[in-house]
Parts: structure tokens; sequence; C-alpha cells
């Protein structure tokens, strides 16, 4: 488990940051090192130069902002698990970022290395798909933001362009009378999610006036599930089930642990749960 | 003074290791130090062309790259040997760098020593093998089909040898007169042992005095020296000296020698420096040999009443790509003998065929034999107990031995010295509440939903592999006995050279309260030594549950034969008569006369002034034992598991596991329970998640922890653990193995209860591991 030669650079800040990343080709960005760092000492990557932007406390932290929550990108996994604004606006990020890894590993990822990777099995891009959350990235020549739907474009590819930094994450608070939730299926081995299910659902006068289900883990990316049926109807457990079963993957992830065709058929189980779990917490 | 022997004191090994302080062989320098990086092939089966060292050999900073060419040039033997022969065994050459063939994924073909570990992985990059891929062969099944890809031309289809034990016409009467039968394919998967600490060497040769240093995470250094010496080095057993500092865990994978530790051995004899290499993670689970891997069909005959009357096994056992150390014992007299379980079965046999596949080799891990053993006579209980109506408790209880039959000799070799098994199982219900779980899982499933099952396990196994000639007659190149040498200094403190090695274990903890409470001295006074060919005398180290039983017998050995002496130091200098004198509590008295007595500390001190000294005895107070037992010892225990089934993802969730083990007087009980929640861990993680697999080429496809699910703490919920106590009767101590017996009794006992809690499905079997997907598809087919 020994890396090929690189060089480290450590920025100072973004600004910093996006200057090396100008500077030097195929460079690497590091925030916590937890996708980074394994893939280099098995070799996998080998970039030339790493540019550590692990310290830049203005990416880090949370914060309200209008109707939102704004993430840095390099507020740490424990951090969002444990934090009072997400608890309150957004619960379901926090949720599923306490799912992550282990207490190491939640003490050092950070959001913003743990989407710009976007493994499939990684919990917090159904979420941010599922509350319709935006990414913004800073780059020379300004800053854009993309829609979290938008932002996972295939495996272990997004929309990160090569002279871009991920700064934040803004996640709209979940509305009133809504509940949502992320129910896990997770490896043995790896500790990824086979398959994680974020939902919600919204309840006004006993009537279900919204429902969302992502679910992660079955493709290369996060695949929404059409649960529109759910509108209106009196949230059974039969609606829920029908609604659930809508999941579909053309070209599933299969490996030695679950094939394909299990993972979907887990997809709609842990889908159904997690609207399931949604309603209930939902009033 | 209080006993010792017995209680719960805390390790001591435990606050240098705990606090990052223990040295591995890893966190050793030594002046001048290089380091390698072993080049190996990503082919399970190719021949080798040609290799090109000249790019790796140009990097500054290289200091050398060796192949096959130089172990020749070198003129030592160069090869890996097998340690356990059986009759017709096939053995072919395993050399230590594979010349013109590679037979599995990491197999060794040149090494790189550079003069930083960086460096060196770089170089290695460089080394350009032109390979011509073969066809392969991984599973043992398909190796022994016709027209399998040859592993060696040595072995016609793939077979190493083919061994039996029993009678197969009793066997056959049995069945043809049977009232019930019951059979089973299963498939014991192939584990990788994954001790946290990966294997590591650091080889020191110093050719102004042809002596070699070599300091390696071994659990039998005087047996490595021996292999290493004579088989792949050459040298002179009495110029190397094999040193186990810190050893972060074995489980029977550093018992084995290896092709590295010789290979690094060999780098610092050419270039006169020491070399490291330590494995990284990928090349342990490539290299370090896996456990397991058998295809088994077995069958038991029972009569009317429920009574076996017949066991019948044959079995396909993976040897790997070459018979590792103790690989052919493994499957065949560590297998084979243990099939009558805990119960009186009149008519056994066993057919096992090992079978040479494109694979790491396979050789002892945690439990070696016995776990394959108990799975398959458990599983066939489960199975009994539903075929005969009785139940898996009472055609349990209707066939153990009975208490008064031992000893109890089986139809497969062994005799079974003590045993006592009803009342572990009385407890093991007594504990789980069986009634209130039964009339719990039948009301599940009335009502549909997470389904719950109860599982079983009633183990034996037979560990202490002893005694020396019965083991050598068995084909064993090794004695089975054990060293001592305690010495008792001048103001009485104690040291013990011990050939049982630690590795983990608490050897230091528990050996101490051995020898502090035979001679009434505080454990802190006693000081124990390991693990150091120059340092001990030959031992045989620590593996197969051995080291209380066989190690700590030699040295209770040594501390009577201590205790007699100072008898008679004692009796001279009271003026009494060797004879009359007692030894207790740390004093020699002379019988009904209780102040005339003397301290260990005065006799020890006399016994090195030698100025007012027996004529005929010599200075000195210490003693040497080599402890050769007579016969195995045999621990036993009844193990319980409650699972809950999720069946609509398949998943499976722990409820409850009960343990009630007997294995003798204990030493130290906070150790036995660690050894129990450590072998429960790892067996009840081959029925759930581990699972080493390769894919039809070759490739191991589990071979990082990605994809290889070792269990963490929180997949385990907290045991509970109790005892029987029925101490062996042929040892001084009256204790039995321990080490072991989680991981020979687990995996059975959750396999039985996922099919327990799934038989309303019609369900009666699913191959290990039980990961969900096969789980669900069960229910659903």
């Amino acid at each position: 488990m020994y890396p090929a030669q690189f060089d480290y650079r450590r920025a100072g800040s973004v600004d910093e940051a996006l200057g090396l990343l100008q500077e030097h080709e195929d460079a690497k960005l590091m925030a916590g090192g937890h996708s980074l760092i394994p893939m280099m000492k098995l070799r996998l990557a080998q970039p030339p130069v790493v540019i550590d932007i692990g310290r830049l406390d203005e990416l880090k932290g949370i914060s309200e902002a209008g109707g939102s929550v704004r993430v840095g990108s390099l507020t740490t996994h424990a951090e969002i698990a444990a934090s009072d604004v997400l608890a309150a606006r957004c619960p379901v990020l926090a949720e599923a970022a306490g799912h992550i890894g282990d207490a190491q590993v939640r003490n050092r990822g950070t959001i913003g290395g743990n989407i710009a990777h976007a493994d499939p099995g990684s919990d917090i891009p159904p979420v941010l798909v599922l509350v319709g959350a935006s990414v913004h990235l800073q780059s020379p020549s300004g800053t854009r933001s993309v829609a979290a739907g938008d932002f996972f474009q295939d495996l272990l590819m997004t929309d990160v362009g090569e002279d871009e930094i991920l700064t934040h994450v803004e996640a709209p608070a979940l509305g009133a009378g809504t509940g949502a939730a992320y129910l896990k299926f997770e490896h043995p081995a790896s500790g990824y999610a086979v398959v994680g299910a974020a939902a919600s659902v919204t309840v006004q006068n006993g009537r279900c006036t919204a429902a969302g289900l992502v679910v992660g883990g079955v493709s290369a990316t996060p695949t929404t599930v059409d649960v529109s049926s759910l509108v209106g109807s009196d949230l059974s457990d039969d609606a829920i089930a029908a609604a659930a079963s809508g999941l579909d993957a053309e070209d599933p992830i299969g490996d030695i642990f679950a094939s394909g065709d299990y993972r979907v058929h887990v997809g709609k189980v842990y889908g159904k749960r997690a609207l399931a779990a949604a309603r209930d917490r939902a009033s | 003074m209080a006993r010792v022997l017995g209680t719960s004191i805390k390790r001591r090994e435990d606050p240098a290791l705990i606090t990052g302080r223990g040295k591995y062989t890893d966190d050793l320098k030594a002046e001048g130090m290089a380091h390698a990086a072993i080049v190996r092939s990503p082919y399970a089966h190719a021949r080798i062309r040609g290799i090109d060292t000249s790019a790796a050999e140009a990097l500054p900073g290289v200091l050398a790259v060796l192949t096959a060419r130089d172990v020749a040039a070198a003129g030592i033997p160069g090869v890996v040997p097998v340690g356990w022969l059986l009759p017709d065994l096939v053995t072919p050459a395993h050399p230590m760098i594979a010349a013109d063939t590679v037979r599995h994924v990491g197999d060794a073909v040149a090494v790189v020593v550079a003069e930083d570990r960086y460096l060196a992985r770089d170089a290695a990059d460089r080394v350009a093998v032109d390979y011509e891929p073969l066809d392969a062969v991984a599973d043992v099944v398909a190796a022994l089909e016709d027209g399998a890809p040859a592993v060696h031309e040595e072995a016609p289809g793939n077979v190493a040898f083919d061994w039996e034990i029993g009678e197969r016409e009793s066997v056959d009467a049995a069945f043809a007169s049977a009232a019930h039968t019951v059979e089973l394919d299963l498939r014991n998967n192939r584990l990788i042992p994954h001790a946290i600490e990966p294997r590591a060497v650091l080889a020191s040769y110093d050719s102004s005095t042809g002596e070699m240093t070599i300091h390696m995470t071994s659990q039998n250094p005087h047996v490595h020296r021996l292999l290493m010496t004579l088989a792949s080095l050459g040298m002179p057993e009495h110029k190397v000296r094999i040193v186990a500092p810190e050893v972060g865990g074995g489980f029977g994978s550093k018992i084995h020698h290896y092709a590295d530790e010789a290979i690094v051995g060999l780098c610092s004899m050419k270039l006169d420096r020491p070399v490291k290499w330590t494995a990284t993670r990928t090349e342990t689970n490539l290299t370090d040999a896996h456990g397991r891997d058998h295809s088994t069909h077995c069958a038991m005959a029972l009569d009317a009443d429920g009574r076996i009357t017949g066991l019948r096994v044959d079995t396909a056992a993976a040897m790997g790509a070459y018979l590792s150390t103790f690989a052919p014992a493994v499957p065949t007299y560590l297998y084979g003998t243990l099939l009558s379980g805990q119960y009186d079965i009149p008519a056994i046999h066993c057919h096992v065929t090992g079978v040479f596949t494109h694979t790491a080799p396979v050789d002892a891990y945690r439990g070696a034999g016995r776990p394959e053993a108990t799975y398959v006579v458990e599983r066939l209980m489960h199975l009994a107990g539903d075929a005969t109506g009785l139940g898996p408790v009472e055609v349990r209880r209707r066939n153990f031995v009975s208490p008064d039959a031992f000893p109890y000799q089986t139809q497969v070799a062994l005799a079974y010295d003590s045993g006592n098994y009803g009342p572990a199982m009385d407890r093991a219900l007594e504990m789980i509440g069986y009634d209130d779980l039964k009339s719990e899982q039948a009301s599940r499933r009335d009502n549909g939903g997470k389904q719950i099952g109860i599982g079983f396990s009633s183990y034996i196994e037979a560990c202490g592999l002893a005694p020396s000639a019965v083991v050598g007659s068995l084909g064993a190149q090794a004695g089975q006995w054990e060293s001592a040498d305690v010495r008792v200094h001048p103001t009485a403190s104690v040291t013990v050279y011990t050939g049982s090695s630690s590795h983990g274990q608490g050897h230091e903890t528990t050996f101490s309260q051995i020898v502090a409470d035979k001679l009434g001295i505080a454990p802190e006074a006693v000081e124990v030594i390991h693990g150091d060919t120059d340092l001990v005398q030959f031992g045989m180290g620590t593996y197969g549950s051995r080291s209380a039983a066989v190690g700590g017998s030699a040295i209770v050995k040594s501390v009577e034969k201590i205790i007699e002496k100072g008898k008679k130091i004692a009796a001279h200098l009271l003026e009494a008569s060797a004879e009359d004198l007692e030894y207790e509590d740390g004093n020699f008295r002379v019988a009904g006369s209780p102040d005339r007595s003397l301290g260990l500390g005065d006799v020890a001190l006399q016994a090195y002034l030698a100025h007012n000294y027996p004529d005929d005895l010599e200075p000195g107070l210490s003693a040497t034992s080599f402890y050769d037992p007579a016969n195995f010892t045999y621990p036993f225990g009844t193990h319980v598991c409650v699972v809950e089934v999720d069946t609509e993802t398949g998943s499976i969730e722990l409820l409850r596991y009960a343990a009630v083990d007997d294995v003798g007087n204990v030493i130290n009980p906070m150790i036995v329970d660690g050894q129990l929640h450590g072998g429960l861990a790892q067996g009840i993680g081959q029925a759930l998640w581990e699972n080493a697999v390769y894919d039809e080429s070759g490739q191991l496809v589990s071979g990082s922890l990605m994809d290889y699910a070792v269990p963490k703490i929180h997949n385990l919920i907290p045991f509970e653990l109790d005892r029987t106590t029925t101490p062996c009767p042929h040892n001084p101590l009256g204790v039995k193995g321990v080490g072991e017996a989680g991981a020979i009794a687990s995996p059975a006992a959750v396999v039985n209860a996922v099919v327990d809690a799934l038989a309303p499905f019609g369900i009666s079997h699913i191959d290990m591991p039980l990961t969900p997907e096969k789980v669900w598809r069960a229910v659903n087919s």
C-alpha cells in the first residue's frame, strides 16, 4: 500500500487552490482524503500533484440562509450528523451522514469529498437529490450552481470541471408537514450502501400533497422513483408498496455480494420502508 | 496465600500493546536496512517466457533484483517444503521464486531490494515479465473434472492425495437397514485468515560471522528456523536466529513457512545488509494460506428410535497451488477423525480427495479441519432431528456418548479421554429459554413477517495435538511435545523459557499464573520468555489450542522438578530427610514440625551459593522439561444461536448466542472468555459474511476488505457464556484447549438457526456464507 511518487501542495485559500489547479495538469484536490488516499495507495490513482484544501476554513460549517441550509464542502460527516441546524431544517441529511463509515471516517470525511468522488454506494447523493439540493462550484471565471439531480453524471463522474472547486451544498429546508427518512442496507465489508433509500412525504390536512423517493446503490447514479401516485392517497401500506415498486433500473450494479436483480428488489423494499417511515414522521 | 490459578488477573501484555508501545516486526529498524518488494504473478496460471529487470535496476536506489535464476545461482535448496506426509501424497516442488510457471495470482516471480519501500514498489512495477497465460482452475470441484487444467504435471487429475478412514462396508450395511436417512451436499467456504498484523520479516545477515538473525511474524520460531535452513536457505541451523517479536494475531496463518520470508533471507545474504519486507493487505490476502474450502457429500443413517447407525462423508478439499506446511493433515487427520462428534456412532466412513487448484494454498486456519467436521456432523444432526421427528435437542441427547462410556473409542481413530455432554446441553437450554423461544417461533410462523430460528451445535474438538509417536505415525514430520525451562533466581524470582510462542493469547500472563500458583509466589515475580530461538530451547510453538495443555504442562513438570530439588537442599539445611519435606505457599517445611521451614528464597540462594550443600547435588535451581502428552485433549460444549430472518430481503439478524463450553480447568477466566469471543466472531463470520471468491480465471475477486467481510463489532451481539468443568484426566493442570472452540462450534449453530427459521418455506440447507441474496433466493424458489 505504497503510493507512487507525488507532489503535495497545501492551499491557503480557495483562490490559491484554484491557481494551483490551473498550474498543475492532472492534479487532484484532497479534502478529508478518505476516497483519494486509498485509491492512491492501491496505485489506482497516481496524480502527480495533490492539492490539500482540507484546512480551508472558508469551506467549513453549516448555516441557515433564507429557506435553505448551506453546508460547506469541507464540513465533516460527523458535524453534519450532529448539526442542530440540520436537525431542525433537513434532518434526513444528518440521518444519512450518520450512516457513513464509522466514527473515525465521519470525523475525517467531508461532504464535498464524498459527493465529488460520487461512489454509487455513498449515502449522501440520494438525499441531496431527494430534497432538491444544489451544488455550488467555483472556478477562476466565477461561480455556478447545479441541481443535485444533474450533478451526478455516471459512476464516479460528476459535473465538476477540471478548473473548479466544490464550495458548498445548499439544501432547502423541509416544508411544513414533511417527513423524510433515509434507510440503508449496508455492505458487510465496505460499509457502503448496497441500497440506500431516501424518501419524503408531505401531509397537509390529513392528505398527502407531495412525496419523493430516491434510491442509491442500484445504479451508477441515484435513481428517482415516480411516487406521484401517493399524492392525494391515504398513504396506506399498500399504496406505498405500489408506489415504491415503480423503482426501475436499466443496468443495475451487481457484484459478488448482491446481483443487479437483487439490488432492485431490495431497493423496492427499502423504498417502501423509507416511505412508510417518512409518512410516520410527517404531520 | 490466595490461589492465583483460576482468577481473572489482567493481562500484563496489554499496557504496552494498547498504548502503541508494542514492538512488532515492522517497528524494528536495523542499521543499513534496505526494503524488499516482491513481484507477483497477476495470472492464476502462466508460463514465464522471460523477465526483463533492466528498467527496475536502472532506478537510482535500487540495490538488487533477484529472480529464480539467482536462487539457482546461490546454490541453496530454494524450496518451500511440506511438513506432513500422507501415503501416496503427490509433492510437487514449490520453488521459493517461480522459475518457469506461475500457479496462482500472487506467486512470487522476482524481488526488488531498494533503499526505501516506496522505491522498491516503484521498481517492482518496472520489472517486465513476459507471461504466456494458460487456462486455470480455481474451484475445487471443477479441478476434478475431466480435462481440467493441470496445476502440476506430477498430479494427474489434480489429485494431491486420496485418503480414507473408517469402514465403508459397515456404513453401507447401516444405510441398507436404516429407518431414516438424511443427506446433504455442502460447501465449506474458503476463508482468508486476516490477522490484523500482516506478515513481515526483517532478515539481517552478517558475512563476517556467517550468522543471520530473522525477526518475523511467527507462531513457531523453531519450526520456521528448521524449515528455513533445511529446505530454503541451506544455512546451518545454529547460524540462524529467529525472533518473533510482538505478533499481531495469526489464526494459523503464521504457522506456515512461506516463500516470501525465505526470499527476504536470500536478499539479505546476497546484499550482506538487513532487508525488511512487510506484506500489504493485498499481498496478505493473495498469499497467506487460506482456510477451509471443501465440497462435501455426507449422509447419516438412523434407526427407528433415532439412534445413529452410520455416517458417510465424501469430501473434496482444496490444497491450492502448492502444499503448504501442514496442509495435508488438515482435511484428513484433523477432519476425518472428528466425525464422530459427541455421538456414539457405530459405523463411520470418510473419504477425502486433496485437490490442487490455481489459488493460494490452503492450510490450518483457526480450528483447522475440526470446524469443517463439526459443520458436517451438526448440520446432519439438525436434519436428523427433523427426519426422525425428535427435534434438534432430543436427537442429540439420544446419541450422546454416555458419561460412563469414557474413555470412548470412536470408529475414526480418536479415543476420547473424558466427557459429559448432557449437562452442557441442559445449561444451554436453560440459558436460552428454549420453551419460550419455541412458542415465540410458533406465533411468528402463524402471523408471518420476520421469522425466528433456533440452531444448535454440540461440538467436540481434539486439540493439543499429541503424542509425538502417534502424530509421527500419521505423517507429521515434527514432534508434538512442548518444552519449558524454569529458572529460579537466587532472590526467588523466576524466569520461564517456553517453547510455546505467543502471538496475542496472553501466555505471559497465563504461564506466570501457573508458576505462581505452583510455587506459591506472586505472578509479578515470574517473567515469561518466548519467541526467540537463541534464548529458548527448541519448542513447537502455538497452534491447535495447545499452549495451556502442552506448554503449560511442560512448565508444571519443570516446577515439580524444582520443588523436588529444593526439598533436597532444604532437607540438608534443616538436617531432615527430603522425604519428610513438604512444599506449600512458598515454604519448604518438615512435616509435623511447622517451625522447621525455609522459604523458597532461602533455598534458592543456597542453591547458587552452594556453600552448605548436599554432596551429591549440582548447584543451581532450574529445570528443563520436554512434555509429550499422552493424548489430545477433548473440549466440548453446546452452542445455541437465535436469529431473526427478514424474509422480504433475506437479511439475518443475530438475536442471541449462548455458548456452554467445557474446556476443563480454567487458568484465567477472562482470557478464556476472550478466546471464545474471538473464535465466535470468526465462526459467525464464516457463517454469515466471510468468503474468499475466485473467479473462473483464478482472480481473487474478494481480495480487499471492501469485498471480504471480516466481522466488525457492530455486526455482533453480546455473547452469553457459561462453562461446565470436566478436567482433562491426563495432564497435570486438567486443562483443555479453548482457542479454537468458538470457531469450531458456531458456523453450524448459525446455519441451523437460519434453516430452522426458514423451515416453513421448505428450506433445508443454504451454503455459507448466508448472504441476504442467497437467503432471499431460497425463500423465493
